[in-house]
């Protein structure tokens, strides 16, 4: 049983996911009487699946129940708890964020429950151990995520599924061809046998080693949106629902990460390969910071704007990850410094989306030039999409103000100043961009004096972000100490 | 590996593989390219032979061999215009530069390696130790490739659907 314990929250989403099918196959047989209560009913189910799944993985911290599962296939421990409650709590807003969108289509059960297999996809990516595994829960998070870029069935959406789809299993095989090195090289698919037989490695095996680190860093590079695997990011996240794009800017992003983090830290941990991986996160991160920000100065659509910044975020990621690789203190320092950021990123990200799914339905457009005057039409969504924008910029005292802060300095102490430098650079010309849509909210004549009205369900999801993000801002040292604890795993 | 049969045997599937995967490449005709995908793919049941590995190579020539091509031969001649061949294109060049390269570290980092290769064992049954693997230590894998499959199924009733919203 402990097995099936450990495996709970995930378990629970899946569960979820098909009880919400059959209920909408008992909607379908109840005829149009019930019609009414079909798509709030399936909302609240979907929300009390994920409800239930951070409630269990808070039961499994109160009772201690941590530990491997299912003969070494996964390990609950701080780092994956840490994941889950970051998944299953975007996945929760993204929910929310959907029911107003969803409220004229047909295929409301089946979005939620994609929603529900691709989070519990991502938390397995966080937890398992075993190269096998691994795979699984990177196409069972993949095709899930597929079919909801595609959701919408019009010609940009279905372009973008397309797109998604076939850069998609390109880098899945590219990743699955990395692993297959790995196990080429020590013998078996568990990473802590991997990181062991690395460990004691005689060099005889190190021009493979090499080769399976960069097949791994380009195929899950892919879904961390890192240059030089970002180009499917702009396309995909405008021809996408924007819940959707949410889900993938922060959930996929996220889920990328983690598995990385498990992999290279575990199996690629050791001194003789990680300097090489850090040096290539390095560099990968500072093109990525700088690429995406200058790219996305000249965005006019506030989707694919937002999806280059989060390619600039993800390089800011990365520098954690650069941090990482010289000995014990930047081990827990890099690591705790990448998990702070996606924690406050999730919230910055998701909070920023919502608002543009408000006002873009509203003023049916995602230009930026469109969102002229918005502040005037309704002040309270306006000052929301501000606070986002400037924690995506860095300025106090939002939250990702302290996660620049922790990461440039993680930078500074492991020796990489150069790179802090690039980062701090790219944020000054990150908040052009970023402020310019401000100002054009704030300053510009509005086009029509018609006031925006966020949904009920919209404006929650909204509430629950901002106040999260200001939240996490003037009081980080929750977050911060949740973040060191997951990374003190590797420790 | 040892014995000079087995030897002969993977060089010649070996040949047989890359050259028909090559010629899928070259190849322009959408028709030829997949029956030349077949002999790829019963080159490398025959390669999972001379591994002994008896069970995997059955289940590549079912699934493969037979489900898998007769479904991309059936999706060829049910899309309009598909007989027409694959046009010139500009990366052609690049693309073969850059396959040569790859091809070129591969196999230099493959001879330079020190490979944790495992004893060949006899001609022995595998189907009952692969069974009992999937549901012992391979459990949560095989379930949620169950999962995996449950979604992409809704993903081909949701997106093959006519229609789109509801009219309210």
């Amino acid at each position: 049983m402990d097995s099936v314990n450990r495996f709970g929250p995930e378990l629970i989403l899946l569960a979820m996911a098909a009880v919400i099918i059959l209920a909408d196959i008992g909607w379908a047989l109840a005829g149009t009487g019930a019609e009414r209560m079909r798509r709030p009913a399936l909302g609240a189910l979907a929300l009390t699946g994920t409800a239930a799944s951070i409630i269990w993985s808070a039961l499994l911290i109160a009772f201690d129940e941590q530990g491997e599962a299912f003969s070494g296939m996964i390990r609950v421990d701080d780092f994956a708890l840490f994941f889950n409650f970051l998944f299953a709590g975007t996945a929760a807003i993204v929910i929310l964020a959907s029911i107003d969108f969803l409220r004229r289509n047909r295929f409301v059960a089946e979005y939620y429950a994609l929603i529900l297999a691709s989070t519990a996809g991502m938390m397995l990516l966080a937890s398992t151990i075993d190269l096998i595994a691994i795979f699984v829960a990177l196409e069972l998070t993949g095709i899930s995520l597929y079919i909801l870029v595609a959701f919408m069935k019009d010609g940009r959406s279905s372009e973008a599924g397309l797109k998604y789809l076939l850069l998609g299993a390109i880098s899945s095989a590219v990743a699955l061809y990395g692993m297959a090195y790995l196990f080429g090289i020590t013998g078996s698919t568990s990473l802590d046998e991997i990181g062991l037989v690395v460990s004691e490695a005689n060099g005889e095996t190190r021009s493979a080693l090499v080769l399976a680190m960069v097949f791994l860093i380009a195929g899950f590079g892919f879904k961390m949106a890192i240059v030089p695997f970002q180009m499917w990011v702009p396309d995909v996240y405008e021809g996408a629902p924007t819940p959707v794009t949410a889900f993938l800017s922060v959930g996929s992003k996220a889920a990328g990460f983690a598995v990385v983090m498990r992999i290279f830290l575990t199996a690629l941990g050791d001194g003789s390969i990680s300097s090489d991986w850090a040096t290539v996160f390095a560099i990968l991160a500072a093109i990525s910071m700088s690429l995406g920000n200058i790219t996305a100065l000249v965005q006019g659509n506030i989707k694919r704007m937002l999806g280059y910044s989060s390619i600039a975020q993800a390089g800011t990621f990365l520098i954690g990850l650069a941090v990482v690789a010289a000995a014990d203190p930047q081990l827990l320092l890099g690591t705790s410094a990448v998990l702070f950021f996606l924690g406050t990123y999730a919230f910055t990200n998701l909070g920023a989306f919502i608002a543009v799914i408000a006002i873009s339905s509203k003023i049916g457009s995602d230009q930026i030039a469109d969102y002229a005057g918005v502040a005037k039409r309704s002040p309270l969504l306006a000052l929301g999409l501000t606070i986002c924008l400037l924690s995506l910029t860095g300025i106090p005292p939002t939250a990702g103000f302290i996660a620049k802060v922790y990461v440039f300095n993680a930078a500074v102490q492991a020796d990489l100043v150069w790179l802090a430098i690039v980062g701090v650079l790219n944020s000054v010309v990150a908040a052009y961009y970023y402020l310019r849509v401000v100002l054009n909210m704030y300053t510009a004549e509005p086009a029509s004096e018609e006031s925006i009205q966020p949904g009920y369900y919209l404006g929650l999801a909204m509430v629950v972000a901002v106040v999260g993000l200001l939240v996490i801002g003037i009081f980080p040292s929750p977050l911060l100490e949740a973040s060191e604890a997951a990374a003190r795993v590797f420790g | 590996m040892e014995d000079t049969g087995s030897i002969v045997a993977f060089w010649l599937l070996a040949a047989l593989t890359l050259g028909s995967a090559l010629a899928v490449v070259l190849i322009r005709d959408l028709i030829r390219a997949v029956v030349l995908l077949i002999t790829s793919f019963l080159g490398v049941a025959g390669l999972y032979i001379t591994l002994s590995a008896d069970f995997v190579a059955v289940v590549q020539v079912l699934i493969y061999v037979g489900a898998i091509s007769v479904l991309m031969l059936f999706a060829i001649m049910l899309t309009p215009r598909a007989g027409r061949n694959n046009a010139e294109t500009f990366f052609r060049i690049p693309g073969i530069l850059l396959a040569g390269l790859m091809a070129f570290t591969i196999s230099l980092v493959s001879l330079d390696t020190d490979w944790a290769v495992v004893e060949r064992g006899g001609f022995e049954e595998t189907a009952s130790a692969i069974g009992e693997a999937l549901l012992d230590k391979y459990v949560l894998p095989f379930e949620l490739a169950a999962v995996l499959l449950l979604v992409a199924m809704l993903g081909a009733i949701l997106l093959v659907h006519p229609e789109g919203t509801d009219e309210e």
